[in-house]
């Protein structure tokens, strides 16, 4: 991983990538966030990083994960991020379309750290992405280090 | 107070930090069903429907937050989290850590285990209750929690 990333958005929707990533720069909670655009390409990513140990010298405050995606869906990406003992303790949002109550299960059954449906309304996205923002990266405390085995 | 309709579960030893909670949470209007018990072992039995709550709870409704201290007496706050974590019935429910410790190990312990937020109390009152309405805010209207009768969950 980046040692300077904080955030790391799964998103294969450009427009609404390009939005929450406006939503986030804006608030200038952070500085740089990585854009990963589908399944395979999380996936390829963390497999590099955790291929690379030198790369790892800090820890994204949080992964924010669609779920419908092409290639590899966001379930999957959300498998290998928490079956992982190095990559299990990062908090990972899922910011997803899906209302549906399997989806929400499933994802809090992999372990995910928090579901939350993307809003319809423009001005309700919006504010939406930016109490994430506010809560993970003002708020809630993230792991600073690489998880050592345990 | 009926326990099958708590919101708010809140395990915390120190009266003094409960109180503020408490009086935080109540100021920003997100208290009207919160429950706070003393130690592990009362947070446990009221989850799992044991003990002193075995004929007033159903554990098929669980709060919807629990706010836990880590150091507690007679059962402390990892165990309580491992517990809820390892049922399947139980592991859906928010549980943000609300705890003194800014130790390294116990940051990773509990993320871990299962833990969904590990927020550290802060001194300074003023910060801290608008930390504690921002995170019951971000977990009671904004997060959506899982349904725990939803059989897809077992």
């Amino acid at each position: 991983m980046n040692k300077e990333t904080e955030i790391i958005l799964i998103e294969d929707n450009m427009s609404d990538a390009d939005l929450i990533k406006r939503v986030l720069l804006k608030n200038k909670l952070v500085n740089t966030i990585t854009h990963l655009h589908d399944g395979q390409e999380a996936a390829e990513y963390f497999d590099n990083a955790l291929a690379d140990q030198d790369r790892f010298l800090s820890m994204p405050h949080i992964v924010l994960l669609d779920l419908k995606m092409p290639k590899v869906n966001g379930l999957e990406v959300l498998k290998k991020i928490k079956s992982d003992d190095r990559t299990k303790s990062i908090p990972v949002v899922i910011l997803t379309s899906s209302n549906q109550d399997k989806d929400i299960a499933e994802c809090y059954r992999l372990g995910a750290n928090s579901y939350v449906v993307k809003p319809l309304v423009f001005d309700e996205f919006v504010r939406a992405v930016s109490a994430l923002d506010q809560y993970w990266l003002l708020v809630n405390e993230p792991i600073k280090q690489l998880n050592e085995k345990i | 107070m009926d326990y099958n309709d708590i919101e708010i579960l809140l395990a915390d030893d120190n009266d003094y930090d409960a109180d503020l909670i408490t009086h935080a949470l109540n100021k920003g209007k997100m208290a009207k069903k919160l429950l706070r018990l003393r130690d592990g072992q009362e947070a446990l039995e009221f989850i799992f429907a044991a003990g002193e709550f075995e004929l007033n709870r159903d554990i098929a409704c669980p709060p919807k937050l629990i706010l836990l201290d880590l150091h507690m007496p007679k059962i402390d706050g990892m165990k309580v989290l491992q517990r809820i974590k390892c049922s399947p019935l139980t592991k859906t429910i928010p549980v943000v850590i609300l705890t003194s410790s800014n130790d390294e190990s116990d940051i990773q312990l509990c993320y871990n285990m299962g833990a969904n937020s590990y927020i550290i109390k802060s001194v300074d009152y003023i910060k801290f209750s608008s930390v504690l309405i921002e995170m019951a805010r971000y977990w009671l209207v904004i997060n959506k929690p899982a349904v725990i009768n939803n059989l897809y969950l077992l």
